[in-house]
Protein backbone atom coordinates (compact mmCIF):
# COMPACT_ATOMS: atom_id res chain seq x y z
CA UNK A 1 0.00 0.00 0.00
CA UNK A 2 1.38 3.44 -0.81
CA UNK A 3 1.68 5.97 1.96
CA UNK A 4 -1.01 8.09 0.36
CA UNK A 5 -3.38 5.12 0.47
CA UNK A 6 -2.42 4.47 4.08
CA UNK A 7 -3.12 8.05 5.01
CA UNK A 8 -6.41 8.01 3.09
CA UNK A 9 -7.49 4.89 4.93
CA UNK A 10 -6.35 6.38 8.23
CA UNK A 11 -8.53 9.39 7.65
CA UNK A 12 -11.39 7.11 6.62
CA UNK A 13 -10.97 4.93 9.68
CA UNK A 14 -10.69 7.78 12.17
CA UNK A 15 -12.58 5.99 14.94
CA UNK A 16 -10.51 2.85 14.76
CA UNK A 17 -7.25 4.80 14.74
CA UNK A 18 -8.38 6.85 17.69
CA UNK A 19 -8.81 3.66 19.71
CA UNK A 20 -5.39 2.39 18.76
CA UNK A 21 -3.61 5.64 19.66
CA UNK A 22 -5.43 5.64 22.98
CA UNK A 23 -3.85 2.32 23.81
CA UNK A 24 -0.35 3.33 22.72
CA UNK A 25 -0.46 6.55 24.70
CA UNK A 26 -1.01 4.76 27.98
CA UNK A 27 2.35 3.12 28.19
CA UNK A 28 5.29 5.38 29.05
CA UNK A 29 7.67 2.51 29.77
CA UNK A 30 7.35 0.64 26.50
CA UNK A 31 8.70 2.01 23.27
CA UNK A 32 6.70 1.52 20.10
CA UNK A 33 9.81 0.64 18.08
CA UNK A 34 11.83 -2.36 19.25
CA UNK A 35 15.45 -1.65 20.10
CA UNK A 36 16.49 -4.07 17.35
CA UNK A 37 14.62 -1.97 14.75
CA UNK A 38 15.81 1.43 15.96
CA UNK A 39 17.38 3.51 13.21
CA UNK A 40 18.77 7.00 13.11
CA UNK A 41 17.61 9.40 10.39
CA UNK A 42 21.09 8.86 8.97
CA UNK A 43 20.11 5.37 7.81
CA UNK A 44 17.35 6.80 5.63
CA UNK A 45 19.59 9.26 3.76
CA UNK A 46 21.16 8.62 0.35
CA UNK A 47 24.68 7.27 0.12
CA UNK A 48 26.03 10.71 -0.89
CA UNK A 49 24.36 12.45 2.02
CA UNK A 50 25.70 9.88 4.47
CA UNK A 51 29.18 10.26 3.00
CA UNK A 52 29.00 14.02 3.55
CA UNK A 53 27.96 13.56 7.17
CA UNK A 54 30.79 11.07 7.70
CA UNK A 55 33.43 13.51 6.45
CA UNK A 56 34.31 15.79 9.35
CA UNK A 57 35.96 18.23 7.00
CA UNK A 58 33.40 18.55 4.21
CA UNK A 59 30.28 18.29 6.41
CA UNK A 60 29.05 21.91 6.22
CA UNK A 61 27.58 21.65 9.72
CA UNK A 62 31.12 22.00 11.03
CA UNK A 63 31.17 25.63 9.89
CA UNK A 64 28.76 26.25 12.79
CA UNK A 65 30.60 23.93 15.18
CA UNK A 66 33.79 25.91 14.48
CA UNK A 67 32.02 29.21 14.88
CA UNK A 68 30.46 27.98 18.12
CA UNK A 69 33.88 26.96 19.43
CA UNK A 70 35.16 30.49 18.77
CA UNK A 71 32.13 32.09 20.46
CA UNK A 72 32.53 29.75 23.43
CA UNK A 73 35.84 31.35 24.34
CA UNK A 74 34.81 34.93 23.51
CA UNK A 75 33.97 37.26 26.37
CA UNK A 76 30.41 38.57 26.43
CA UNK A 77 28.06 40.55 28.66
CA UNK A 78 28.48 42.93 31.57
CA UNK A 79 30.52 40.43 33.60
CA UNK A 80 33.10 40.23 30.84
CA UNK A 81 33.24 36.45 31.04
CA UNK A 82 33.52 33.80 28.36
CA UNK A 83 31.88 30.39 28.55
CA UNK A 84 35.40 29.04 29.02
CA UNK A 85 35.77 31.11 32.20
CA UNK A 86 33.53 28.54 33.90
CA UNK A 87 33.50 25.55 31.53
CA UNK A 88 36.78 23.81 30.73
CA UNK A 89 37.66 20.20 30.04
CA UNK A 90 38.11 19.55 33.74
CA UNK A 91 35.84 22.08 35.43
CA UNK A 92 32.12 21.89 34.70
CA UNK A 93 32.89 20.23 31.39
CA UNK A 94 30.09 20.40 28.84
CA UNK A 95 31.13 17.04 27.38
CA UNK A 96 28.06 14.82 27.44
CA UNK A 97 25.83 17.64 28.70
CA UNK A 98 23.58 17.83 25.62
CA UNK A 99 22.77 14.10 25.97
CA UNK A 100 21.11 14.89 29.32
CA UNK A 101 18.78 17.51 27.82
CA UNK A 102 16.01 18.61 27.97
CA UNK A 103 16.44 18.85 31.70
CA UNK A 104 14.77 20.63 34.61
CA UNK A 105 16.62 23.74 35.73
CA UNK A 106 16.88 23.54 39.49
CA UNK A 107 16.51 27.26 40.13
CA UNK A 108 13.35 27.84 38.10
CA UNK A 109 11.88 24.33 38.04
CA UNK A 110 11.35 24.65 34.27
CA UNK A 111 12.15 22.02 31.68
CA UNK A 112 14.65 23.59 29.29
CA UNK A 113 16.47 22.41 26.19
CA UNK A 114 20.11 22.99 25.35
CA UNK A 115 19.44 26.27 23.48
CA UNK A 116 17.63 27.59 26.54
CA UNK A 117 20.44 26.42 28.86
CA UNK A 118 22.96 28.36 26.76
CA UNK A 119 20.78 31.46 26.95
CA UNK A 120 20.26 30.98 30.69
CA UNK A 121 24.03 30.91 31.18
CA UNK A 122 24.29 34.08 29.14
CA UNK A 123 21.71 35.86 31.27
CA UNK A 124 22.58 34.38 34.64
CA UNK A 125 26.34 34.08 34.47
CA UNK A 126 27.46 36.55 31.81
CA UNK A 127 24.77 39.21 32.19
CA UNK A 128 24.42 39.14 28.44
CA UNK A 129 21.30 39.36 26.29
CA UNK A 130 19.82 36.00 25.33
CA UNK A 131 20.42 35.09 21.68
CA UNK A 132 17.31 34.80 19.57
CA UNK A 133 16.21 31.36 18.56
CA UNK A 134 17.50 30.30 15.12
CA UNK A 135 20.03 33.17 15.06
CA UNK A 136 23.40 32.22 13.57
CA UNK A 137 25.12 32.61 16.94
CA UNK A 138 22.69 30.45 18.89
CA UNK A 139 22.78 27.77 16.17
CA UNK A 140 26.58 27.85 16.27
CA UNK A 141 26.78 27.58 20.08
CA UNK A 142 24.17 24.82 20.12
CA UNK A 143 25.95 22.88 17.36
CA UNK A 144 29.22 23.20 19.26
CA UNK A 145 27.75 22.16 22.62
CA UNK A 146 25.74 19.25 21.13
CA UNK A 147 28.79 18.09 19.16
CA UNK A 148 30.57 17.61 22.51
CA UNK A 149 28.10 14.75 23.11
CA UNK A 150 28.52 13.09 19.73
CA UNK A 151 28.56 9.31 20.09
CA UNK A 152 26.69 9.32 23.40
CA UNK A 153 23.12 8.05 23.84
CA UNK A 154 20.46 10.33 25.30
CA UNK A 155 19.93 9.82 29.01
CA UNK A 156 17.60 12.66 29.92
CA UNK A 157 15.67 12.21 33.15
CA UNK A 158 12.00 11.43 32.55
CA UNK A 159 10.88 10.87 36.14
CA UNK A 160 10.57 13.10 39.21
CA UNK A 161 10.15 16.76 38.30
CA UNK A 162 10.47 15.87 34.59
CA UNK A 163 7.62 13.38 34.55
CA UNK A 164 4.74 15.74 33.83
CA UNK A 165 6.75 17.21 30.94
CA UNK A 166 7.48 13.75 29.62
CA UNK A 167 3.78 12.93 29.67
CA UNK A 168 2.84 16.21 27.99
CA UNK A 169 5.44 15.45 25.29
CA UNK A 170 4.06 11.98 24.75
CA UNK A 171 0.53 13.35 24.49
CA UNK A 172 1.68 15.86 21.87
CA UNK A 173 3.37 13.04 19.98
CA UNK A 174 0.18 10.99 19.75
CA UNK A 175 -2.28 13.85 19.19
CA UNK A 176 -3.82 14.22 15.75
CA UNK A 177 -3.65 17.69 14.36
CA UNK A 178 -3.88 19.92 11.33
CA UNK A 179 -6.10 19.74 8.27
CA UNK A 180 -4.68 16.28 7.60
CA UNK A 181 -5.58 15.14 11.09
CA UNK A 182 -2.33 13.20 11.51
CA UNK A 183 -0.15 12.59 14.55
CA UNK A 184 3.62 12.08 14.65
CA UNK A 185 3.38 8.31 14.97
CA UNK A 186 1.30 7.91 11.81
CA UNK A 187 4.38 8.84 9.84
CA UNK A 188 7.31 7.98 12.09
CA UNK A 189 6.11 4.76 13.75
CA UNK A 190 3.67 3.26 11.28
CA UNK A 191 5.27 4.25 8.01
CA UNK A 192 9.00 4.64 8.46
CA UNK A 193 10.91 3.31 5.49
CA UNK A 194 8.15 4.35 3.04
CA UNK A 195 8.48 7.21 0.59
CA UNK A 196 6.60 10.44 1.24
CA UNK A 197 7.07 12.59 -1.88
CA UNK A 198 10.85 13.02 -2.12
CA UNK A 199 11.65 11.80 1.39
CA UNK A 200 12.11 8.36 2.80
CA UNK A 201 10.31 8.57 6.14
CA UNK A 202 12.59 8.02 9.09
CA UNK A 203 11.60 7.14 12.63
CA UNK A 204 11.70 10.87 13.45
CA UNK A 205 14.50 10.96 16.01
CA UNK A 206 16.12 14.21 17.13
CA UNK A 207 19.63 12.84 17.63
CA UNK A 208 21.23 14.74 14.73
CA UNK A 209 20.23 18.30 15.59
CA UNK A 210 21.13 21.03 14.90
CA UNK A 211 21.34 19.47 11.44
CA UNK A 212 22.53 20.80 8.10
CA UNK A 213 19.64 20.39 5.72
CA UNK A 214 20.00 20.79 1.95
CA UNK A 215 16.48 22.11 1.62
CA UNK A 216 17.35 24.86 4.09
CA UNK A 217 20.82 25.40 2.64
CA UNK A 218 21.91 25.95 6.21
CA UNK A 219 21.89 24.41 9.66
CA UNK A 220 18.65 24.40 11.64
CA UNK A 221 17.42 23.54 15.11
CA UNK A 222 15.21 20.63 16.09
CA UNK A 223 12.38 23.11 16.61
CA UNK A 224 12.70 24.22 13.00
CA UNK A 225 12.31 20.57 11.96
CA UNK A 226 9.29 20.13 14.28
CA UNK A 227 7.70 23.26 12.85
CA UNK A 228 8.18 21.75 9.38
CA UNK A 229 6.45 18.52 10.46
CA UNK A 230 3.55 20.47 11.96
CA UNK A 231 3.26 22.56 8.79
CA UNK A 232 3.43 19.33 6.77
CA UNK A 233 0.12 18.19 8.24
CA UNK A 234 -1.21 21.75 7.79
CA UNK A 235 -1.29 22.45 11.50
CA UNK A 236 -0.32 25.83 12.95
CA UNK A 237 3.36 25.46 13.92
CA UNK A 238 4.27 26.53 17.46
CA UNK A 239 6.77 29.35 18.06
CA UNK A 240 10.46 28.49 18.40
CA UNK A 241 11.24 27.54 21.99
CA UNK A 242 7.58 26.76 22.84
CA UNK A 243 7.22 24.73 26.04
CA UNK A 244 5.17 22.11 24.13
CA UNK A 245 8.14 21.52 21.81
CA UNK A 246 10.59 21.28 24.72
CA UNK A 247 8.31 18.71 26.36
CA UNK A 248 8.10 16.90 23.03
CA UNK A 249 11.91 16.96 22.80
CA UNK A 250 12.05 15.07 26.08
CA UNK A 251 9.70 12.43 24.73
CA UNK A 252 11.80 12.20 21.54
CA UNK A 253 14.99 11.82 23.58
CA UNK A 254 13.40 8.94 25.48
CA UNK A 255 12.03 7.18 22.41
CA UNK A 256 15.45 7.45 20.69
CA UNK A 257 16.62 5.00 23.38
CA UNK A 258 20.18 3.80 22.65
CA UNK A 259 20.67 5.91 19.47
CA UNK A 260 23.65 8.20 19.86
CA UNK A 261 23.94 11.92 19.15
CA UNK A 262 25.30 12.77 15.69
CA UNK A 263 25.46 16.55 15.69
CA UNK A 264 26.08 17.99 13.17
CA UNK A 265 24.14 15.60 10.95
CA UNK A 266 23.36 16.15 7.27
CA UNK A 267 19.83 15.72 5.97
CA UNK A 268 18.10 16.10 2.61
CA UNK B 1 32.51 34.33 7.38
CA UNK B 2 33.76 31.00 8.70
CA UNK B 3 36.42 29.24 6.65
CA UNK B 4 37.73 25.66 6.90
CA UNK B 5 40.97 24.70 5.18
CA UNK B 6 42.64 21.35 4.73
CA UNK B 7 46.26 21.69 3.56
CA UNK B 8 48.97 19.12 4.33
CA UNK B 9 51.45 20.48 6.89
CA UNK B 10 54.36 19.04 4.98
CA UNK B 11 55.14 17.44 1.61
CA UNK B 12 58.07 16.39 -0.57
CA UNK B 13 59.03 18.70 -3.43
CA UNK B 14 57.11 17.61 -6.51
CA UNK B 15 54.34 15.86 -4.56
CA UNK B 16 50.79 16.38 -5.77
CA UNK B 17 48.88 17.67 -2.76
CA UNK B 18 45.14 17.81 -2.17
CA UNK B 19 43.65 21.02 -0.86
CA UNK B 20 40.13 21.36 0.47
CA UNK B 21 38.26 24.56 1.32
CA UNK B 22 34.85 25.30 2.79
CA UNK B 23 33.38 28.75 3.44
CA UNK B 24 30.11 29.85 5.00
CA UNK B 25 28.11 31.92 2.52
CA UNK B 26 24.40 31.92 1.75
CA UNK B 27 24.89 32.13 -2.06
CA UNK B 28 21.47 33.75 -2.43
CA UNK B 29 20.67 33.18 -6.09
CA UNK B 30 18.56 36.27 -6.78
CA UNK B 31 15.81 34.08 -8.24
CA UNK B 32 13.89 33.39 -5.05
CA UNK B 33 11.01 35.43 -3.67
CA UNK B 34 10.13 36.10 -0.04
CA UNK B 35 6.74 35.60 1.64
CA UNK B 36 5.54 38.95 0.22
CA UNK B 37 6.47 38.02 -3.35
CA UNK B 38 9.46 40.38 -3.44
CA UNK B 39 12.63 39.14 -5.12
CA UNK B 40 15.36 38.37 -2.57
CA UNK B 41 18.40 40.24 -3.89
CA UNK B 42 21.28 38.19 -5.24
CA UNK B 43 24.20 37.85 -2.84
CA UNK B 44 26.90 35.48 -4.04
CA UNK B 45 30.62 34.89 -4.07
CA UNK B 46 31.96 35.55 -7.56
CA UNK B 47 35.50 34.28 -7.42
CA UNK B 48 37.82 32.00 -5.54
CA UNK B 49 41.58 31.84 -5.98
CA UNK B 50 44.57 30.20 -4.38
CA UNK B 51 47.93 31.92 -4.54
CA UNK B 52 51.09 29.93 -3.80
CA UNK B 53 54.64 31.22 -4.16
CA UNK B 54 53.39 34.36 -5.91
CA UNK B 55 51.38 32.47 -8.50
CA UNK B 56 47.68 31.78 -8.83
CA UNK B 57 47.65 27.99 -8.85
CA UNK B 58 43.87 27.63 -8.88
CA UNK B 59 41.01 29.94 -9.75
CA UNK B 60 37.27 29.41 -10.00
CA UNK B 61 34.36 31.61 -11.01
CA UNK B 62 31.19 31.10 -9.00
CA UNK B 63 27.61 31.50 -10.25
CA UNK B 64 24.09 31.71 -8.74
CA UNK B 65 23.47 27.98 -9.21
CA UNK B 66 26.22 27.05 -6.76
CA UNK B 67 24.91 25.86 -3.38
CA UNK B 68 25.32 27.74 -0.13
CA UNK B 69 28.61 27.25 1.72
CA UNK B 70 30.76 26.37 -1.32
CA UNK B 71 33.11 23.43 -0.90
CA UNK B 72 36.03 23.60 -3.34
CA UNK B 73 38.73 20.99 -3.56
CA UNK B 74 41.67 20.84 -5.97
CA UNK B 75 45.23 19.59 -6.39
CA UNK B 76 48.51 21.40 -6.87
CA UNK B 77 52.21 20.53 -6.83
CA UNK B 78 54.30 21.23 -3.71
CA UNK B 79 57.18 23.50 -4.81
CA UNK B 80 58.49 25.60 -1.90
CA UNK B 81 57.91 26.00 1.82
CA UNK B 82 55.71 28.97 2.59
CA UNK B 83 52.17 30.22 2.63
CA UNK B 84 49.19 29.42 0.51
CA UNK B 85 46.71 32.24 0.34
CA UNK B 86 43.01 31.62 -0.25
CA UNK B 87 40.86 34.51 -1.46
CA UNK B 88 37.09 34.62 -1.91
CA UNK B 89 35.60 37.74 -3.53
CA UNK B 90 31.88 38.46 -3.44
CA UNK B 91 29.78 40.31 -6.03
CA UNK B 92 30.47 43.64 -4.32
CA UNK B 93 34.21 43.12 -4.22
CA UNK B 94 34.30 42.24 -0.51
CA UNK B 95 37.22 39.93 0.10
CA UNK B 96 37.69 37.08 2.61
CA UNK B 97 41.27 35.92 3.01
CA UNK B 98 42.83 32.98 4.84
CA UNK B 99 46.29 31.48 4.77
CA UNK B 100 47.85 28.12 5.56
CA UNK B 101 51.51 27.21 5.60
CA UNK B 102 53.26 24.18 4.19
CA UNK B 103 56.74 22.78 4.79
CA UNK B 104 58.33 21.38 1.60
CA UNK B 105 61.44 19.20 1.90
C1 LIG C 1 2.96 13.47 7.20
C2 LIG C 1 4.07 12.77 7.78
C3 LIG C 1 4.77 13.37 8.99
C4 LIG C 1 4.20 13.63 10.21
C5 LIG C 1 2.77 13.47 10.65
C6 LIG C 1 5.31 14.08 11.04
N1 LIG C 1 6.47 14.09 10.34
FE1 LIG C 1 8.32 14.30 11.11
N2 LIG C 1 9.11 14.11 9.28
C7 LIG C 1 8.41 13.86 8.13
C8 LIG C 1 9.31 13.84 7.00
C9 LIG C 1 8.92 13.63 5.55
C10 LIG C 1 10.60 14.09 7.53
C11 LIG C 1 11.92 14.16 6.75
C12 LIG C 1 12.40 12.77 6.43
C13 LIG C 1 12.55 11.95 7.67
O1 LIG C 1 13.59 12.08 8.37
O2 LIG C 1 11.59 11.24 8.04
C14 LIG C 1 10.44 14.22 8.96
C15 LIG C 1 11.48 14.40 9.84
C16 LIG C 1 11.36 14.44 11.20
C17 LIG C 1 12.46 14.53 12.13
C18 LIG C 1 13.94 14.62 11.78
C19 LIG C 1 14.56 13.25 11.60
C20 LIG C 1 15.98 13.33 11.19
O3 LIG C 1 16.71 12.36 11.48
O4 LIG C 1 16.42 14.33 10.63
C21 LIG C 1 11.94 14.57 13.39
C22 LIG C 1 12.70 14.69 14.68
C23 LIG C 1 10.50 14.51 13.24
N3 LIG C 1 10.18 14.41 11.90
C24 LIG C 1 9.61 14.54 14.28
C25 LIG C 1 8.24 14.60 14.11
C26 LIG C 1 7.32 14.84 15.20
C27 LIG C 1 7.71 15.01 16.65
C28 LIG C 1 6.08 14.86 14.65
C29 LIG C 1 4.75 15.17 15.34
C30 LIG C 1 4.68 16.52 15.90
C31 LIG C 1 6.22 14.60 13.23
N4 LIG C 1 7.54 14.48 12.94
C32 LIG C 1 5.16 14.45 12.35
C33 LIG C 1 7.06 13.60 8.03
C34 LIG C 1 6.17 13.68 9.08
C1 LIG D 1 30.12 32.32 35.59
C2 LIG D 1 30.19 30.95 35.20
C3 LIG D 1 29.50 30.49 33.91
C4 LIG D 1 29.59 31.03 32.65
C5 LIG D 1 30.34 32.27 32.21
C6 LIG D 1 28.86 30.13 31.79
N1 LIG D 1 28.31 29.11 32.50
FE1 LIG D 1 27.32 27.50 31.78
N2 LIG D 1 26.97 26.86 33.65
C7 LIG D 1 27.39 27.47 34.81
C8 LIG D 1 26.74 26.86 35.95
C9 LIG D 1 26.93 27.27 37.40
C10 LIG D 1 25.91 25.83 35.44
C11 LIG D 1 24.92 24.94 36.20
C12 LIG D 1 23.54 25.48 36.07
C13 LIG D 1 23.36 26.80 36.80
O1 LIG D 1 23.53 26.80 38.04
O2 LIG D 1 23.11 27.81 36.14
C14 LIG D 1 26.10 25.85 33.98
C15 LIG D 1 25.50 24.96 33.11
C16 LIG D 1 25.77 24.90 31.75
C17 LIG D 1 25.38 23.83 30.87
C18 LIG D 1 24.65 22.58 31.28
C19 LIG D 1 25.62 21.60 31.88
C20 LIG D 1 24.93 20.36 32.35
O3 LIG D 1 25.64 19.39 32.59
O4 LIG D 1 23.70 20.36 32.52
C21 LIG D 1 25.78 24.17 29.61
C22 LIG D 1 25.59 23.36 28.33
C23 LIG D 1 26.43 25.46 29.71
N3 LIG D 1 26.42 25.87 31.02
C24 LIG D 1 26.92 26.17 28.64
C25 LIG D 1 27.43 27.45 28.74
C26 LIG D 1 27.73 28.30 27.60
C27 LIG D 1 27.52 27.92 26.14
C28 LIG D 1 28.22 29.47 28.11
C29 LIG D 1 28.65 30.72 27.34
C30 LIG D 1 27.60 31.32 26.54
C31 LIG D 1 28.24 29.35 29.57
N4 LIG D 1 27.73 28.13 29.91
C32 LIG D 1 28.70 30.32 30.42
C33 LIG D 1 28.30 28.50 34.87
C34 LIG D 1 28.68 29.30 33.82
Amino acid sequence: MTLRAVIASLIGAGVLVFTITGVVAQSPTERAIDDADLKSGYDFQSEDTRALQDDDFANPGFLWVDKGAALFSEKAGKNDRACTTCHTDTVRSIKGAAARYPSVDEKTGQLINIEQRINLCRERHQQAEPLSYESEDLLAMTAYVAHQSRGQPFNAKTDGTAQSHFEAGRDYYYARKGQMNLACHHCHEWNWGQMLRGDRLSQGHGNGYPAYRFEWQTIGSLHRRLRNCDKGVRAEPLPFGAQEYVDLELYLAWRASRLTLETPSVRR
Amino acid sequence: MTVRLSVPQSAKRGDVIEIKTLISHQMESGFRRDAFGEVIPRDILKEFRCVYDGQTVFRAELFPAISANPFITFHTVATVSGELEFVWTDQNGVVTRETASIEVT
